[in-house]
């Protein structure tokens, strides 16, 4: 398939004309008709004609040339609906563009459709979603993933070149590592989030999924970058990632923290994370032992700040502007809204939002302090393998406890990418995440890169 | 029982900045064409759309803050303040909670100093319209007014009369206008007051500052200071009878309505709201720099008080300065006069202040020349206008009994014949003098 080139192949062959763009848009298509219904994928898709008029419309010179991409329904476009994966957003076309879109489309790449989710984010499975369950190219009776789970799967069964997702605490990186593609979670603040639907403000970032550790550099140098339209967008300069990574990461110090390799981690994965340890250590990089331990109580910080910060940003659904009334809300998002809310009230924020913030600020110490041992830590991605559908959406607290891994890198801010690592023996992509310092980026695909040059594990395929 | 009155008032700003207060579109909601006009994805809080706060703004909250004598935090955050109406788009409203910009300042007034809380900044809401529409009634939002500065200036409980309130209002709108920042009109609303009105026994030495009650009624809708000063007046008429009686009044939210001249019930205050106050996320904490804010002290131009003691030095009369001051092209006048020739400003600013001078239509320099002919051309002489004089009192002696049996103001109808007879050019000095000494 011309889709299961890399982004820097594609482009070369647009530019030498050995493979025509429209050839590759085509088999996008193809793909989307073939499974995008069967496992709920998409919520919205473009309109053939004219996503190929706007191909037409682009100079091969752009960056980006003729890529098409599929965008989490959560990014507010001018050309599709955004429904956040919620009912309560049903009709709802923006009149504007999110950043993230327009420098994509500036850059040459072309919106294909709307990636299936969580509705708001709320939750790890793509089970939350109003249009339908996402299921999982690898088996279709588990869970896909999320909430960037339409995303993932896009890429996963090539109906597009790249995705970007949203990774509030884990979106990205969880579905990543059940569809055996490439996500990063980016540094807090490094991609603007104007147009992002917000789910957490504090702790909601912008990134991409693709095939290769090499494919998210090339976006990511795309869609970094400060943005008066977000006051919490980084000033830091944006490096060319491509050619970082390009050079060959030269003896990282790569920290393993044993806390996190308890009880509650399936067996299998804690294996597949030692191995790839050994593989690192194989390729010329040192391992040390370092320590985290508050990490385990993330969990709870995160979910007093979350959903108090959801139960703000979701007041604006009031019933009065979008057309439809907030009994639409999902369980899962309206046990959220009702846990921020209680744990915002007067005579309760001191008691659970004041004290997660300690936590917090004690977590980015924890890690401060580990990062001065280390220049990446090694954690597995998930403690469990994808569960069948419908197993854990009536067990909110599992729901919560798989993000274990997830939640402490989120509230420090830092990014972390995740790529494949191998297989569980039902068969099932096993990813792990690699967290770096802040705006560490270049280093963490660099290392990627190399394991990826090393490995195959990215390029299997599911067999639907 | 005799009580005396706890008043503490809450003053709304709008800032005049360019553009709103988180987002590029224009500020400017009462010179609107069409109601929605100036509107963007931010200020409607459509989903996605983030707020990024305007710098201008908070540096005039600063200014306003410095010239209400306030300290400035050294760092300082915008939180959210959660409520549903359906003028607030994002279901919350970005104000301050627990670190305003400013705080602890304080006003004087002759009746004592009115203390500042705390002033702070945070954002317009949009405007409901009540009205009907192809015989319906049909609530509608303007959403020009939404995400507009605003800011918030919030007193102790340091008002004891309406007469202080008056005053202390009107010095903090002379303050803000001489800033430059706001027009504070209360007409258009530009300027909001609400009153927080409580009533305590007078206790037996009423030197001693007394309790505040445990009961608090809060007065909105005030759009002049006179209503303002009217709502303290009836408020404390009625919470007077209800105490006598051995009552408390209740806790509520009264409206001024200016057609009743008194105050009405609005909505009981069960419990104070809970608006579930939080840090915004969106928004950085803001550091103002020692840098920052002496750029933000350079731009402080010279207060009220300070220019009507300057106005009292060159030799103008307390009452005219005071009203010199509000009036921007009065002041400018005076300036102008002042480098043409200091010694004429007593006149000109009688004149002004007397409405004898339209600043639109005479120039300065033409007013001086006319002022200095009519000088030159004055009868100052003793000798020439004393006959005048003593046939005016001998022609008028009904005028002249009234006089002596204690009417004072006739002393005005004689300066006018004089002035009629002289064709004005009699001097005013000489003639009250010589009045003064002819009709004893």
């Amino acid at each position: 398939m011309l889709l299961d080139k890399s982004l820097k192949e594609l482009l070369a062959g647009y530019r030498n004309k050995s493979i025509d763009p429209v050839d590759v848009i085509n088999e996008a298509y193809a793909q989307i008709t073939k499974y995008s219904t069967d496992l709920n994928v998409l919520i919205s898709v473009r309109d053939k004609q004219e996503a190929l008029q706007q191909l037409r419309s682009l100079s091969p010179s752009l960056t980006l040339y003729g890529l098409p991409y599929i965008l989490k329904d959560s990014y507010s476009t001018t050309e599709l609906r955004t429904t956040c994966a919620s009912k309560i957003l049903d009709n709802y076309f923006p009149v504007y563009d999110a950043t993230v879109h327009q420098k994509l489309k500036a850059a040459g790449a072309i919106l294909l459709g709307k990636g299936n989710m969580d509705a708001w984010g709320h939750g790890a499975s793509t089970e939350n979603s109003d249009f339908g369950m996402g299921k999982n190219p690898w088996d279709p009776t588990r869970v896909v993933g999320g909430s960037s789970g339409g995303p993932a799967a896009a890429v996963a069964t090539r109906m597009c070149a790249f995705a970007i997702g949203e990774d509030t605490g884990g979106s990205i990186r969880n579905p990543a590592a059940w569809n055996n593609i490439s996500g990063l979670r980016v540094t807090y603040g490094r991609v603007s989030r104007y147009g992002c639907v917000a789910y957490a403000s504090s702790m909601d970032t912008v990134g991409p999924l693709g095939k290769t550790a090499e494919d998210l550099g090339v976006i990511l140098s795309v869609i970094a970058g400060s943005d008066k339209y977000d006051a919490t967008s980084a000033p830091n300069p944006v490096p060319d990632y491509s050619q970082l990574l390009s050079k060959k990461p030269q003896h990282l110090k790569i920290g393993i923290a044993s806390e996190m390799f308890g009880p509650g981690l399936d067996k299998e994965i804690s294996a597949n994370t030692k191995a790839f340890a050994d593989k690192l250590s194989d390729l010329g990089h040192e391992i040390v032992d370092i320590s985290l331990p508050i990490a385990e109580i993330s969990d709870a910080a995160y979910y007093i700040l979350a959903p108090s910060e959801t139960s703000s940003n979701l007041s604006r659904y009031d019933g009065i502007r979008y057309g439809n009334m907030r009994e639409l809300f999902t369980q899962e998002t309206m046990r959220r809204i009702m846990v921020g809310t209680y744990e915002l009230s007067s005579g309760y924020y001191d008691a659970y939002y004041r004290k997660a913030l300690k936590i917090r600020t004690l977590l980015i110490k924890t890690f401060q302090k580990a990062f001065d041992k280390c220049d990446v830590i090694l954690l597995p991605e998930n403690p469990i393998m994808p569960p069948k559908l419908g197993d854990l959406i009536s067990d909110p607290l599992a729901n919560m406890l798989a993000d274990l891994y997830n939640t402490p890198v989120s509230l420090i801010g830092s990014p972390a990418l995740v790529i494949p690592s191998g297989f569980h023996k039902n068969g099932l992509p096993i990813g792990v995440q690699l967290v770096g310092k802040k705006f560490a980026e270049g280093l963490l695909l660099a290392l990627g890169h190399e394991y990826q040059q090393a490995t195959d594990w990215h390029t299997r395929s599911h067999k639907l | 029982m005799s009580y005396s009155l706890i008043c503490g008032a809450e003053i709304h700003i709008e800032l005049k900045t360019k553009s709103k207060m988180f987002c590029g579109c224009k500020n400017d909601p009462f010179h609107a064409d069409k109601p929605n006009i100036y509107t963007c994805p931010v200020c409607l809080g459509m989903p996605g759309a983030l707020p990024v706060p305007n710098k201008k703004a908070i540096e005039d909250c600063i200014l306003i803050g410095l010239a209400l004598g306030c300290q400035i935090a050294k760092v300082s955050k915008f939180d959210r303040k959660h409520y549903f109406y359906p003028d607030l788009p994002k279901g919350y409203q970005i104000s301050q909670y627990d670190e305003p910009f400013c705080f602890k300042g304080s006003v004087d007034t002759s009746f004592g100093p009115v203390r500042i809380t705390r002033v702070h900044m945070e954002e317009d809401t949009a405007k409901l319209q009540h009205t009907t529409v192809d015989g319906k009634k049909v609530s509608l939002i303007d959403f020009n007014r939404s995400s507009v500065p605003l800011v918030e200036i919030v007193t102790e409980p340091d008002i004891k009369s309406p007469e202080q309130a008056k005053e202390f209002l009107k010095k903090v709108r002379d303050i803000v206008r001489t800033l430059g920042v706001s027009d504070c009109d209360m007409e258009k609303g530009s300027m909001r007051l609400e009153a927080n009105i409580s009533l305590a026994p007078v206790g037996a030495n009423p030197c001693i500052r007394p309790q505040l009650p445990n009961y608090k009624v809060e007065v909105k809708n005030i759009n002049s200071f006179r209503y303002f000063a009217n709502s303290l007046t009836t408020e404390f008429a009625r919470h007077s009878k209800i105490l006598d009686r051995g009552e408390t009044p209740v806790q509520e939210t009264r409206g001024y309505r200016a057609d009743l001249g008194t105050t009405v019930s609005q909505r009981v205050k069960e419990d104070a709201a809970d608006y579930r106050y939080f840090p915004d996320p969106d928004i950085p904490p803001i550091v103002i720099s020692d840098e920052w804010l002496s750029q933000i002290k350079s731009r402080l131009p010279k207060l009220p008080s300070a220019k009507i003691d300057t106005l009292i030095a060159l030799g103008i009369s307390e009452s005219a300065a005071k009203i010199i001051v509000t009036n921007q092209v009065m002041m400018e006048y005076i300036d102008q006069v002042k480098t043409i020739n200091p010694k004429y400003l007593e006149s000109v600013a009688k004149d002004l202040v007397n409405k004898k001078i339209d600043p639109a239509k005479l120039a300065p320099s033409d007013y001086i020349k006319g002022l200095e002919s009519r000088l030159a051309s004055q009868i100052s002489d003793e000798s020439v206008l004393k006959p005048i004089i003593e046939k005016i009192i001998a022609d008028n002696p009904s005028v002249v009994s009234d006089f002596k049996s204690g009417k004072q103001n006739t002393l005005g109808f004689f300066v006018g014949a004089v002035m009629k007879a002289t064709h004005g050019q009699a001097d005013p000095g000489i003639t009250n003098k010589l009045l003064h000494d002819l009709l004893h």
